[in-house]
């Protein structure tokens, strides 16, 4: 046995202490930072830059709101309501939902795993580059009438290239992040032995390798077309289209599958229990990736034919045929989720919790990317009259926003393994009530305004019920979704600037490695490397070797 | 406070770089993959409305397109004589073995310009013309950044590092633009 003590020098933390009083001080941070290898520190410029972005789509989204409350007139001018809707759309999915969550996984899993390094940390940082890049293009683009269905050609061809470089990016990182999980494990630590957040992030990184070069080869193609005569995929207008699959259900739920892990990693803590059926609980974490076949073979709606009692043995061929897409790649990521919320159920089975902030914004998060996964299994049944209605925005809003809060409740955990201070435990239980009400009035109003016919994509509208009530609600939903990131944002800087207790290594009384090394973790993470004997190291080391369960683990 | 846990030796690497090349290959199958699958899809829409998918004008000359397909052959060959030449650590051999693959590429990418000076197809005019530059395109890059991985294979076993791991991972890319080629030359240049 070697006790561990690789508390950092101040000359290899990210901690406040690095940060000088000088002029050139300060430059050389910012140099070390925008030139860093360090993983964690690349996984914060991808989180800090997402929760960026998160504030840009949300206020977005209150833009889109104030239009649609008042559908009767034009608040703002109407004309450039589609490059704010694909604005909306772009910014929540490779803004936002995707980089936060990569942004955890490259700043997290070498911790977890007790690697010393990412596997080709050049790469995840090219990789971000490429990403932040490509974002501020796409920005540029929409402001100046640029992508679906804009009206300066050029700037469509810049977006549509700047769509391409920012895909270019994530697929980097979330290499990256596969080939640590599946190279850099500490000895002992098989497969089965993996953190289950970890385990997510393979699932995710492996599904989105798989499924964003399939959206690069379609903008290649609309990039060359459009560049060109236009005639293929029908320039500027066959944008929308073409591309639509990577940003509805369910290609969405790649972005929930960390935030799933990470929620089942923190009930276990939460609870102080181990993780019961680990296995079902990673088959559980495999089937939401199933989600990712349907981005792979760029699907996006499947009309299901319910037909009720009429149907007849002749139609069973055709129904069968809606069907069967319809449940794959619907019904098993759903299937998927409630496995995982089972499994964390009976693990927290007659246990009492403590109510710790990181714990309540993965749980709550993960209730609304459920929420949203039972809107998108029901939006495609054609008897239910949904489809092309503003109930898949509900759907979207459900899935991204609970993953983002999901994200942030990583942060919070997280967050002394990166600058060596916890997040005040009561501003953050707070924060994460504002941000599920946030989220339910952001997306549950359109599941009503969806079944009272409320167009998708449009804002200007009328039916009968109260169309203003709806809308007006989503304005709140997305106003007080603004406030919480900023809140949240503001209380992570507060602490990282010095303000706030400073954190002991192990401050939950977590299960793995990560916990292992000091707070802040230095640049290489571990002094020594560890073996491994079990999934819950640190819990058999406080358990000690007497201690029934830890004789008989995995 | 920190924790005492057994501390073992520094691991050696697991097969880093050919997990991360085999990542990347995948990854450049779903991109042809994912353009071919549209390919397809556009063709079978344009033959349906009783249009020709190929110009009338445009003929695809399918002398330079078939050397380019056998031309893989000896290429695996001469990338697969790198991997047997490093694991008896002959280095000369090694490097005279991705020297070739490294000619044999070129004459690819050469096949490809030719064939693209034959057609004279003008890029606007059609919705043939962009997605045949788009998907041939896709596959000079690939073959450009399987000619930068040669070099770097090259320089440095002939720099003295006896890395099997490289020249395999180096194979192995080679490997997955071969079968990428086999399915653009069956629907774009055989199909049609």
């Amino acid at each position: 046995m070697t006790t561990i003590d690789t508390r950092a020098t101040s000359a290899t933390t990210d901690g406040p202490a690095t940060a000088g009083t000088t002029g050139v001080a300060r430059l050389d941070t910012v140099a070390a930072w925008l030139t860093s290898t360090d993983h964690k520190r690349i996984g914060r410029l991808f989180i800090g830059s997402s929760l960026a972005a998160m504030l840009a789509a949300t206020a977005t989204g209150i833009v889109l709101g104030i239009e649609r409350t008042y559908a009767d007139r034009e608040v703002f001018d109407t004309a450039a309501m589609p490059q704010l809707f694909a604005g909306f759309r772009v910014g929540l999915v490779f803004g936002v939902g995707i980089p936060l969550l990569v942004g955890l996984t490259v700043a997290i899993v070498p911790l977890q795993l007790g690697s010393r390094s990412l596997a080709f940390p050049r790469v995840a940082q090219t990789g971000f580059w490429a990403w932040a890049i490509g974002l501020v293009l796409v920005v540029v683009a929409l402001a100046n009438n640029g992508g679906p269905g804009g009206g300066n050609a050029d700037m469509v061809d810049l977006f549509l290239a700047a769509h391409g470089l920012l895909v270019v990016g994530l697929t980097m990182a979330t290499a990256t992040v596969a080939a640590t999980v599946l190279t850099s494990r500490a000895p002992g630590m098989t497969m089965r032995r993996l953190p289950v957040f970890s385990w997510s992030a393979l699932v995710a990184s492996i599904m989105l390798v798989l499924s964003l070069p399939v959206l690069l080869g379609v903008l290649i193609y609309l990039f060359v077309d459009h560049r060109n005569d236009r005639v293929a995929f029908g320039g500027h207008t066959g944008i929308g289209p073409w591309t639509a699959f990577a940003f509805t259900q369910p290609a969405t739920y790649l972005m929930a599958i960390p935030a799933l892990g990470l929620a089942a990693e923190l009930i276990a803590v939460t609870f102080r229990r181990r993780l019961a059926v680990r296995g079902v609980l990673f088959i559980g974490l495999g089937l939401v990736g199933v989600a990712g076949l349907a981005a792979v073979t760029q699907q996006q709606l499947f009309l299901v034919r319910w037909r009720g009692s009429g149907l007849s043995l002749d139609e069973f061929g055709s129904t069968f045929k809606d069907l069967v897409p319809w449940a794959l790649f619907l019904g098993l990521p759903l299937l998927g989720a409630l496995v995982v919320l089972a499994t964390g159920a009976f693990t927290a089975k007659g246990a009492r919790p403590r109510l710790v902030g990181p714990f309540l914004f993965a749980f709550l998060g993960v209730g609304m990317i459920l929420t949203g996964m039972v809107g998108a299994l029901a939006y495609p049944i054609s008897d239910l009259g949904l489809v092309g209605t503003v109930f898949e925005e509900g759907s979207f809003i459900y899935v991204v926003y609970g993953s983002v809060l999901a994200g942030l409740g990583g942060v919070a955990y997280w967050a002394p393994k990166w600058w060596g201070r916890t997040l005040p435990n009561k501003a953050l239980l707070g924060l994460a009530g504002l941000g599920f009400i946030a989220t339910v009035l952001a997306s549950l109003p359109y599941y009503v305004a969806g079944f009272a016919d409320q167009p998708a994509g449009a804002v200007d509208f009328d039916y009968s019920g109260p169309v203003k009530l709806w809308n007006v609600a989503v304005l709140a939903g997305h106003t007080l979704m603004f406030v919480t990131v900023a809140a949240f944002a503001g209380l992570a800087v507060k602490t990282f600037t010095g303000d706030g207790e400073s954190s002991v290594d192990d401050p939950w009384e977590a299960h793995t490695l990560e916990w292992a090394t000091s707070s802040p973790a230095p640049v290489q993470n571990f002094a020594d490397v560890h073996t491994v004997a079990s999934s819950e190291p640190l819990l058999d080391l406080r358990a000690g070797p007497g201690d029934p369960e830890t004789e008989h683990r995995p | 406070m920190t924790q005492a846990l057994p501390a073992a030796p520094q691991p050696p690497p697991r097969r880093q770089v050919l997990i991360g090349t085999a990542l990347g290959c995948a990854a450049g199958t779903m991109l042809v993959g994912g353009m071919l699958a549209v390919w397809i899809l556009m063709r079978e829409r344009v033959v349906a409305t009783g249009e020709p998918w190929v110009p009338e004008d445009a003929s695809i000359p399918e002398v330079p397109s078939n050397i380019m397909f056998i031309s893989f052959f000896a290429l695996l060959l001469f990338a697969q004589w790198a991997v047997h030449a490093m694991k008896r650590r002959q280095r000369v051999n090694t490097g005279l073995a991705l020297g070739t693959t490294a000619v044999v590429a070129i004459a690819i990418i050469n096949a490809q310009g030719y064939v693209y000076s034959q057609m004279e197809l003008p890029i606007a005019g059609s919705g043939y013309g962009p997605m045949f530059y788009s998907i041939t395109g896709v596959f000079l890059v690939l073959m450009v950044i399987g000619l930068g991985y040669t070099g770097v294979a090259a320089f440095r076993v002939l720099g003295g590092r006896e890395d099997d791991e490289l020249v395999i991972s180096h194979a192995l890319y080679w490997y997955f633009v071969s079968a990428a080629f086999a399915a653009i030359w069956l629907f774009v240049y055989v199909t049609k």
